[in-house]
């Protein structure tokens, strides 16, 4: 399933990234602590984080995640945004809290461990 | 952690100078001061900010007026009460250590302040700004935020083991011993080469300006 499916199926509002909705997403992984994404997140993995700061970008890239999903409604911060429709890197936004877009996301079949 | 404990353990271990920074606030800088006065003992207050990525800054003021409005700004942005069956007393004491008052804050907790806000702010105070622990894997800007952010004007990092994180080449590492208990204070420490132990001076080291720096 791609993302813009899955934002499409969830409610999710796109901040940025327009553009590269296409993405397969292949798996999900969810933690506020970006040194924790840089050493455990997957290529193509959707991530699901409160962290809005301009850091997330990057680690989005280096590891070839397929977006960020910030819950509970939180916003990025504005040089997250900027950097982030800079390099065309997908954010989306739920109101929705981390254990119950997480729950959704499964449901539809967005795994947490890949086999 | 009473005043009189730390000034005699810093002594005891050979150091000039402490920056007494408790997490988000600093009313305890006063009677750390007023201990250390005839002990031959400098003392610099700061404060450990709590920011909303939950990093850990050091704002190190040169004089009470900062410090007070750095207090200030952190106690306008920090919410919440403290539960002391929970995190214990938030003690405020004298120079004989001896309880004056009780802080109700929730200091534990974090500001609402972007990282960038809290830089932006010890620097328009006149303050010094440094990545707090950066090699702990908990509240630190490495922890958190996986790397320093670009363009970020932070004057030096902390390091308080003998681990060193992946830092930018050009940020000043100082050591120092991030104590809570009384038997850390002072396990590590660094050797600046200023005019005197003040806060200014200590801004010039890390910069190494007019001759000031940081020793090896």
């Amino acid at each position: 399933m791609n993302l813009s499916e899955i934002a499409h199926k969830l409610g999710l509002e796109v901040r940025a990234g327009g553009g590269a909705l296409a993405a397969e997403v292949l798996g999900g992984y969810a933690s506020d602590l970006l040194s924790d994404v840089i050493a455990h997140g997957q290529e193509g993995d959707l991530w699901v984080t409160l962290q809005a700061h301009e850091n997330t970008v990057p680690v989005a890239i280096l590891k070839k995640l397929a977006g960020i999903v910030l819950i509970n409604g939180r916003e990025p911060d504005a040089e997250t945004l900027q950097k982030a429709k800079a390099d065309d890197v997908p954010i989306l936004v739920s109101a929705l809290p981390a254990f119950e877009l997480i729950g959704r996301l499964y449901a539809l079949g967005v795994p947490g461990m890949r086999t | 952690m009473s005043p009189p404990g730390v000034v005699r353990i810093a002594r005891e271990r050979g150091l000039d100078l402490i920056v007494v920074c408790d997490h988000n606030s600093a009313e305890n800088v006063g009677a750390a001061t007023r201990a250390a006065r005839d002990a031959g003992l400098a003392v610099i207050g700061g404060m450990e900010i709590c920011t909303r990525e939950e990093v850990h800054v050091l704002g190190i003021f040169a004089d009470d007026r900062a410090l007070g409005s750095a207090q200030e700004f952190v106690y306008q942005n920090l919410s919440g009460e403290n539960d002391p069956g929970i995190f214990g007393e938030q003690l405020v004491v004298d120079e004989l250590g001896e309880v004056v008052g009780h802080n109700s804050r929730l200091l534990i907790g974090a500001t609402s302040l972007s990282l960038r806000d809290v830089v932006h702010t010890i620097h328009r105070l006149g303050g010094i700004a440094i990545a707090a622990h950066v090699d702990r894997p908990r509240f630190s800007i490495i922890s958190q935020l996986g790397f320093v952010p670009q363009g970020l004007q932070l004057d030096a990092a902390e390091v308080c083991s003998d681990k060193l994180p992946p830092l930018p080449e050009n940020l000043t590492v100082v050591r120092s011993s991030d104590a809570h208990r009384p038997e850390e204070i002072g396990c590590r420490s660094t050797r600046f080469l200023v005019e005197e132990p003040t806060a200014p001076e200590i801004g010039m080291a890390l910069r190494g300006a007019e001759g000031r720096r940081v020793l090896p």
